[in-house]
């Protein structure tokens, strides 16, 4: 009895202790873009994120200049009690008492600096990254040295404006059209309505890539390039079958009666549709309206082919990938720039996580 | 209401009848050419962008939102005139019509637009107008020919050394690595999950890379991936781990010394976004499972490893089936992690980055649409299961 009590708590510490490694290592990556946005970036560069924790660090407490010690660069030196080589000492040699000795700076006009491990902690943090990337505004540094450099920003904030002008319209029109659809396939009958639900059934897993040469082509011709019109016919275009097939599953379940009532009472189908059908589908629109939410959001390659290069219109992640590209070491831009687009689909994320969770698994019995 | 007003027309005189419908003709045709004139006018407005951005922004939405209900409504309003006769016949055309148009132009259409163009050289069929076709079809022929590679880009999409390498990538790495993977350690949380004393958060917190954009998680394992050099203090979180372990620091992703294997670690960033969504449909499909068979199988003495692979799995088989090929279609078409991190460099070429380049910057659209046409090709099987399962469906 005993033993099994003791194989349980074996077990259930086993659970938890595994779960909470994976879900650690989940972590970590984001938790590190999160703390270094917020760190100088000059420590950005020159210090890792991990050092916001407390860490053992070498500190300076005093520096000797070895000409006024007397000694000979360039054979083995006596200081503090060890003997060293030049190169050793440049590398660093540890005394008896715990301390280091290193060499900074070339044999001949050099300091030796004695170093005491101490305790420490890099809690500068700054919201000046932030403002950099949101407001494209320039920052002037002046180094050390004395030098003065300019860093120029980005501005983020245009781009987030677009990808909700993006974004909004791409959710919202392409449920709507879904859903008149999904209305006309549940509940009405006409000529040729199973030939087009096989049509949208085959849709489903059609790879976009494939319309993206015509489409673009078409938009040339109608010169739509480059326009909120074009993206936002685009994204329709592709979720829809999606779209189309998950309304039409929750709409074709509503009770019959509620509706025969209502054409009883000499409704026409569009108030039906308007004043009952939407209202009792919440639930089905929601799933799919974050689902749409976020899959425009985060997309790039349909931005990038139909917004092109116009620098006015780019959405996010055009932003950041164009950062990745002209600027892939500057972490103090690319860390801030990354969660500034991640706040809001995870915001989104967070507080209608249900709905999401119901919207893939409704979604699951495509592919 | 519809009935009362019919019934009091008939009681006017034949004039005012006369009258009546000719409003009624005319308001036809009035109210869709307002309202086209408005949404025009807002296009304009909008293409033109003078106003401040944030105006734009609302306009857009306001009017890219507010165009399609007010179409609806016009065409609705249109049917709703004509006679019962034609309201009936016409209105599920107006429901179902715009949808329909929409996927014809941005998916049916292009598939065969696509098959097409493929069959010609670089810059696609000649832009010949098809009514040459009728006035002179021997020159519209030639024109045409002129052009006409056939199957060559097929040939040439399977004997190219870069496309073999996106095969490769994509067939071993992406679906061989990546999509077990996924599954694997979907099912591992789901599991664990399952019975663990945080099983919201645990999951809240897998689940969240779903959130997070490609191009946003490539910056993120970048950051992870970065390397300083040799001496100074590694601020990527891999080099330090492996120059703490007294290794040397690498650039991995793009770490052509290990080509092909650098392609893990844009394997891992797949993984780590796309495990949420397999935990969340096998989470669902584990908590269907009846309590009672878990426990009678316990009662006879199976242990955890058995009840999981002999009961669990077992039961969940069809959800297991159906997350694979959704990863597996999902990786087949894997394109911005590769773009932003390596851009298909150094051995990490997939097919979506090689359409992307061969389509939209080297122009060269008839070999990018073979190639499109081959991801499709490669979906086609999941097309006719769904299409079966359907057809087994009752409802239609």
């Amino acid at each position: 009895m005993k033993s099994s009590r003791a194989q349980r708590i074996r077990g259930i510490l086993l659970v938890n202790g595994v779960l909470l490694l994976l879900v650690l290592i989940w972590l970590i990556p984001v938790i590190g873009l999160l703390v270094s946005s917020f760190r100088d970036r000059f420590d950005i560069q020159t210090s890792p994120w991990w050092a916001i924790f407390p860490h053992r660090k070498w500190e300076v407490v005093e520096k000797i200049d070895p000409r006024a010690q007397g000694v000979d660069a360039s054979g083995p030196m006596t200081i503090h009690g060890v003997t060293a080589t030049f190169e050793e000492l440049r590398a660093g040699v540890t005394t008896p008492d715990g301390q280091r000795l290193q060499w900074i700076g070339n044999r001949r006009i050099g300091t030796i600096e004695v170093q005491d491990k101490v305790w420490a902690v890099n809690w500068k943090f700054t919201l000046d990254n932030y403002k950099q990337v949101l407001q494209g505004k320039t920052f002037v540094y002046t180094r050390e040295d004395g030098t003065v450099v300019n860093i120029p920003g980005d501005n983020f904030y245009g781009a987030l404006l677009n990808s909700v002008a993006v974004a909004v319209p791409s959710t919202l029109i392409p449920i709507l059209i879904a859903a008149f659809a999904a209305y006309g396939f549940a509940w009405m009958n006409f000529p040729g309505r199973r030939l087009m639900f096989v049509l949208v059934v085959a849709l489903l897993v059609v790879p976009l890539q494939i319309a993206l040469v015509p489409i673009l082509r078409d938009y040339a011709a109608l010169n739509l390039n480059g326009t909120f019109l074009a993206i936002w016919l685009a994204h329709t275009g592709f979720g829809l079958p999606l779209a189309t097939y998950l309304l039409f599953n929750y709409i074709s379940t509503l009770p019959r009666e509620t509706l025969e009532s209502a054409f009883i009472d000499g409704a026409s189908h569009f108030t039906v549709f308007t004043r009952l059908i939407l209202p009792l589908s919440v639930p089905a629109l929601a799933s799919f309206a974050i689902f749409q939410f976020l899959w425009v959001w985060n997309d790039y390659l349909v931005a990038l082919i139909f917004l092109g290069g116009d620098r006015n219109f780019q959405v996010v992640t055009m932003r950041l990938a164009a950062i990745v590209g002209d600027r892939g070491q500057d972490w103090h831009l690319l860390t801030a720039g990354a969660f500034v687009t991640m706040v809001l689909p995870l915001i989104v994320f967070f507080s209608l996580q249900r709905y999401f969770v119901r919207g893939l698994l409704a979604g699951s019995i495509k592919g | 209401m519809q009935y009362l007003e019919r019934r009091a027309s008939m009681e006017l005189s034949p004039i005012a009848r006369w009258a009546t419908n000719l409003l009624r003709i005319a308001l036809a045709v009035l109210i869709p050419l307002i309202a086209f004139f408005i949404l025009y006018q807002g296009f304009l407005f909008l293409r033109a962008g003078n106003a401040s951005k944030g105006t734009i922004t609302v306009i857009a939405i306001v009017w890219g939102v507010g165009g399609v209900a007010v179409l609806y409504w016009v065409f609705n309003w249109l049917v709703e005139q004509l006679p019962i006769y034609w309201t009936t016949r016409l209105q599920p055309f107006v429901f179902v019509g715009p949808a329909m148009a929409i996927l014809a132009w941005y998916l049916f259409l292009p598939t065969l637009r696509t098959l097409w163009i493929s069959l010609f050289s670089k810059d696609g069929p000649p832009g010949v107008p098809l009514s040459l076709l009728f006035s002179s079809p021997g020159e519209f022929i030639a024109l045409q020919r002129a052009q006409f590679v056939g199957l060559g880009n097929y040939v040439a999409v399977f004997t190219d050394r870069l496309m073999r390498e996106a095969f490769r990538n994509n067939i071993f790495f992406w679906i061989g690595i990546a999509t077990p993977l996924t599954v694997i350690f979907g099912l591992l949380v789901a599991v664990l999950a399952d019975r663990s004393k945080f099983e919201r958060f645990a999951k809240a917190m897998i689940f969240m890379p779903m959130a997070i954009s490609f191009v946003g998680a490539g910056v993120i394992w970048n950051f992870i991936y970065e390397v300083k050099p040799v001496g100074s203090p590694q601020i990527g979180l891999l080099n330090a781990i492996v120059v703490g372990l007294g290794g040397q620091p690498q650039a991995w992703p793009a770490y052509t010394a290990i080509s092909p294997w650098n392609n893990l670690f844009l394997v891992i960033i797949v993984v780590w976004l796309q495990t949420g969504y397999a935990m969340v449909l096998f989470s669902a499909a584990l908590k269907g499972i009846p309590e009672e068979i878990i426990e009678a199988a316990r009662v006879d003495g199976a242990n955890e490893i058995q009840v999981f692979f002999r009961i669990m799995v077992p039961s969940i088989r069809g959800t297991i089936i159906t997350v694979t090929t959704t990863v597996i279609i999902f990786t087949l078409k894997i394109f911005d992690v590769v773009w932003v991190m390596t851009g298909g460099q150094f051995g990490t070429d997939v097919i979506a980055t090689q359409f992307y380049r061969q389509s939209f910057i080297a122009r060269n659209s008839g070999y990018g649409s073979a190639i499109a046409i081959v991801l499709l090709i490669a979906v086609i099987p999941v097309m006719i299961y769904n299409l079966r399962r359907f057809g087994e469906q009752e409802a239609f």
